[in-house]
């Protein structure tokens, strides 16, 4: 019964991708939109991305904990909408920015200030039309031994530490 | 991911302890209550570990994924019954937890989930199958959160050997 900790599925076609293909180290989140910590690693993910450049591809898959953070749920929802208009990243930054003023009319506000087609956007986020998609990536974390957010996974490993840039760093040299 | 000591937990095929534990200052839960399905029991070291990271929030997280198996849970530490009724209701947890008090660890004794020199319970988990025998067990560094794929992994053979 030991936990694999392995990601699966593996990266694929469904994925919110940054960075090339094939960059040697693939660095996937489960993050919560609302969750302190994961704010708290978005702009080391920044640094990491920085410090890597093409070196690194980088993953972003849902992990809201909805009992705990009543507005994760929504705001991943309201990731994947802004995805389906081909700003999934902008509106993922811009989330983890605001994490104070996830309500859904700031959501709104966020959809306006990317200037996205915000009635089909509010449309879809009334009919909760990405919510299979967040639940399929929190099915798939719980399966690959997500043990809170955020977790980290290097090229295919549960990364078990500190998430701070040196932390990341070494453990992305010891797979590289 | 084994430790040292993963041989003193109970191993599958054993039948699983029986127990009887106060889940609320007047409520008792036993092991028989939970006949003809399947149980994770997860003992943990104590409540009011920090939030995101904490084990019986993701296990409360990942119900819906339990309840697919059919499967119950209940988390087991030394904390006293009103500790967990806290703890409980500030998680929002949909779960019991159930409190090893008096005398403190006798259960996880029973397990071999029991950590003498802190004086309290391992992080190991138990799949228990509707018979009450263990069908999995799994005891975690206590310092890292299982995570529940190794649950559902078992839940799952479970599934597919009936």
């Amino acid at each position: 019964m030991s936990p694999s900790a392995k990601l699966q599925p593996p990266v694929g076609a469904n994925d919110h991708v940054e960075g090339p293909a094939k960059a040697p180290v693939t660095l996937v989140e489960y993050g919560d939109y609302e969750c302190p910590y994961c704010g708290e690693a978005y702009p080391v993910v920044k640094a990491l991305q920085k410090r890597l450049g093409d070196q690194v591809r980088f993953v972003f898959r849902n992990f809201p904990l909805a009992e705990a953070h009543p507005h994760a749920e929504h705001a991943a929802e309201a990731a994947e909408a802004a995805g389906a208009q081909g700003k999934f990243w902008e509106m993922h930054d811009l989330l983890y920015e605001n994490q104070d003023a996830l309500e859904d009319g700031d959501l709104v506000r966020y959809a306006q200030a990317l200037h996205l087609d915000v009635p089909r956007f509010v449309k879809e986020m009334e009919a909760h039309a990405y919510i299979e998609r967040v639940r399929a990536d929190f099915s798939s974390g719980v399966r690959s031994g997500v043990n809170g957010t955020p977790s980290f996974f290097i090229n295919g490993a549960r990364h078990d530490g500190p998430f701070d840039l040196g932390s990341l760093l070494a453990a992305i040299e010891e797979v590289a | 991911m084994a430790t040292e000591d993963a041989n003193k937990i109970l191993a599958p095929g054993v039948a699983a302890p029986d127990f009887s534990l106060h889940s609320t200052p007047d409520q008792l839960v036993s092991l028989s209550d939970f006949r003809g399905a399947p149980l994770i029991v997860a003992f943990y070291p104590a409540d009011w570990s920090p939030v995101c990271g904490d084990q019986m929030a993701l296990y409360n997280e990942v119900l819906p994924e339990f309840h697919k198996f059919k499967a119950q849970i209940v988390g087991i530490s030394v904390d006293g019954s009103w500790c967990h009724d806290a703890f409980a209701q500030n998680r929002k947890l949909h779960f019991p937890l159930l409190a090893d008090f008096e005398p403190k660890g006798a259960v996880a004794r029973k397990y071999g989930a029991y950590r003498d020199r802190e004086g309290v319970c391992e992080r190991a988990l138990f799949v228990i199958d509707p018979k009450g025998t263990i069908a999995g067990s799994y005891l975690s560094p206590v310092g890292v959160n299982p995570g529940a794929d190794g649950i559902l992994d078992a839940l799952e053979a479970l599934a597919t050997k009936k």
